[in-house]
């Protein structure tokens, strides 16, 4: 399996708000990186996701985003994201996580709603 | 507007569509319970929420995983058991291209299908449309492990309907289980390989989705048992309108 080109930055804005930022590459191999950052923002009511610097997405890093999905909403916490390109808006419509994860076109449109 | 570059990944997914669209249905195939449905991700079913992965080594073999998935991309529907017939498009499986289905199950014959959502040169995946037994994706992949490549079928899904959940949990599983051993045994075989088909499987949630019960109404197991039966007086009628 290929290494993650991956880095997340999980950034607590407030108490019950996080936000993760994603730079670099979605695939399988983000699965470790992905779990630890989400494990980090655990205590969140509300988890962001910060796709301003996604590079690269695959099939198995959309499953990943999946996961991530499910088990946060077993927790009873909410997902948005924000900063997708019209590129990987279009793949969220395509494999309908929008209608799971609402999508904001910036970090401070999805604050105002969280 | 940005004028940044395409990013890498732009060519390898399929467009959103509201509905699919099954432009001519390959020779054979019958054409039934996927023109006009919605595609289906992993979250609008009903059934517990599985992901299984099935893989095997193919040691010994000189093959690169490119390799492996071109072969395994344009024979498709050869590495399938004989029950399983699959019917990709004349431009094969690209992304957004439709590959019909007609499967024997122990419920009878079931018409379906599958879209292609993504595909490089690493790997593919398939998604269900409405119907089908399982609402998700299912991944095929190939990449190197320890000098080996090995070959993956990785199934994100839940059953589609109530009546699919139970047979998954009566049969189903059971019997799709033994379908992608077989798939990757075969696979192996067209490298001269003999190695035994590993599976790990994880429930990633436990709940069934009370809300997506009204996906029973798009069964394509039932509308193909409608389809079958009615089949004489349909010819019938249209004799009697000659």
């Amino acid at each position: 399996m290929t290494q993650a080109k991956l880095t997340l930055n999980v950034r607590p804005v407030t108490p019950p708000v996080s936000i993760i930022d994603i730079i670099g590459e979605v695939t399988g191999a983000a699965d470790k990186a992905l779990t630890d950052a989400y494990d980090h923002a655990k205590t969140a009511k509300v988890i962001i996701l910060n796709f301003s610097g996604l590079e690269y997405m695959n099939s198995s890093g959309i499953g990943l985003l999946v996961t991530l999905l499910i088990r946060a909403q077993r927790q009873g916490q909410k997902l948005m994201a924000f900063g997708l390109t019209e590129h990987y808006r279009e793949i969220f419509e395509l494999t309908r996580l929008n209608e799971a994860i609402r999508l904001f076109a910036t970090e401070a449109d999805a604050l105002a709603a969280a | 507007m940005s004028s940044s570059p395409p990013p890498r990944d732009a060519g390898q997914w399929a467009k959103p569509v509201d509905h699919l669209n099954v432009e001519a249905a390959p020779d054979g195939a019958v054409n039934l319970n996927v023109q006009g449905r919605q595609t289906m991700s992993p979250l609008q079913g009903f059934g517990q929420l599985w992901q299984k992965t099935y893989q095997i080594g193919l040691r010994g073999a000189s093959v690169s995983p490119a390799d492996v998935i071109t072969v395994w991309k344009t024979r498709f529907p050869d590495f399938q058991p004989p029950e399983n017939r699959f019917f990709p498009s004349v431009a094969g499986v690209k992304p957004g291209e439709v590959v019909l289905i007609n499967a024997m199950t122990p419920g009878g014959m079931v018409s379906t299908g599958v879209r292609v959502m993504f595909s490089d040169d690493e790997s593919f995946t398939l998604m269900t449309p409405q119907g089908h037994p399982e609402a998700g994706w299912i991944t095929f992949s190939a990449f190197e492990r320890d000098g080996m490549t090995v070959a993956q079928v990785q199934s994100l899904a839940r059953a589609n309907d109530p009546m699919y959940e139970i047979a998954f949990r009566v049969i189903g599983a059971k019997i799709q289980e033994r379908i992608w051993h077989h798939v990757l045994t075969a696979l192996a075989a067209h490298y001269q390989v003999r190695e035994q088909v590993t599976m790990n499987k994880q429930c990633v949630d436990p709940r069934v989705q009370w809300s997506q019960v009204g996906n029973l109404r798009h069964n394509a197991q039932i509308h193909t048992l409608i389809y079958t039966v009615t089949k004489p007086l349909r010819r019938l009628a249209r004799r009697t309108t000659w």
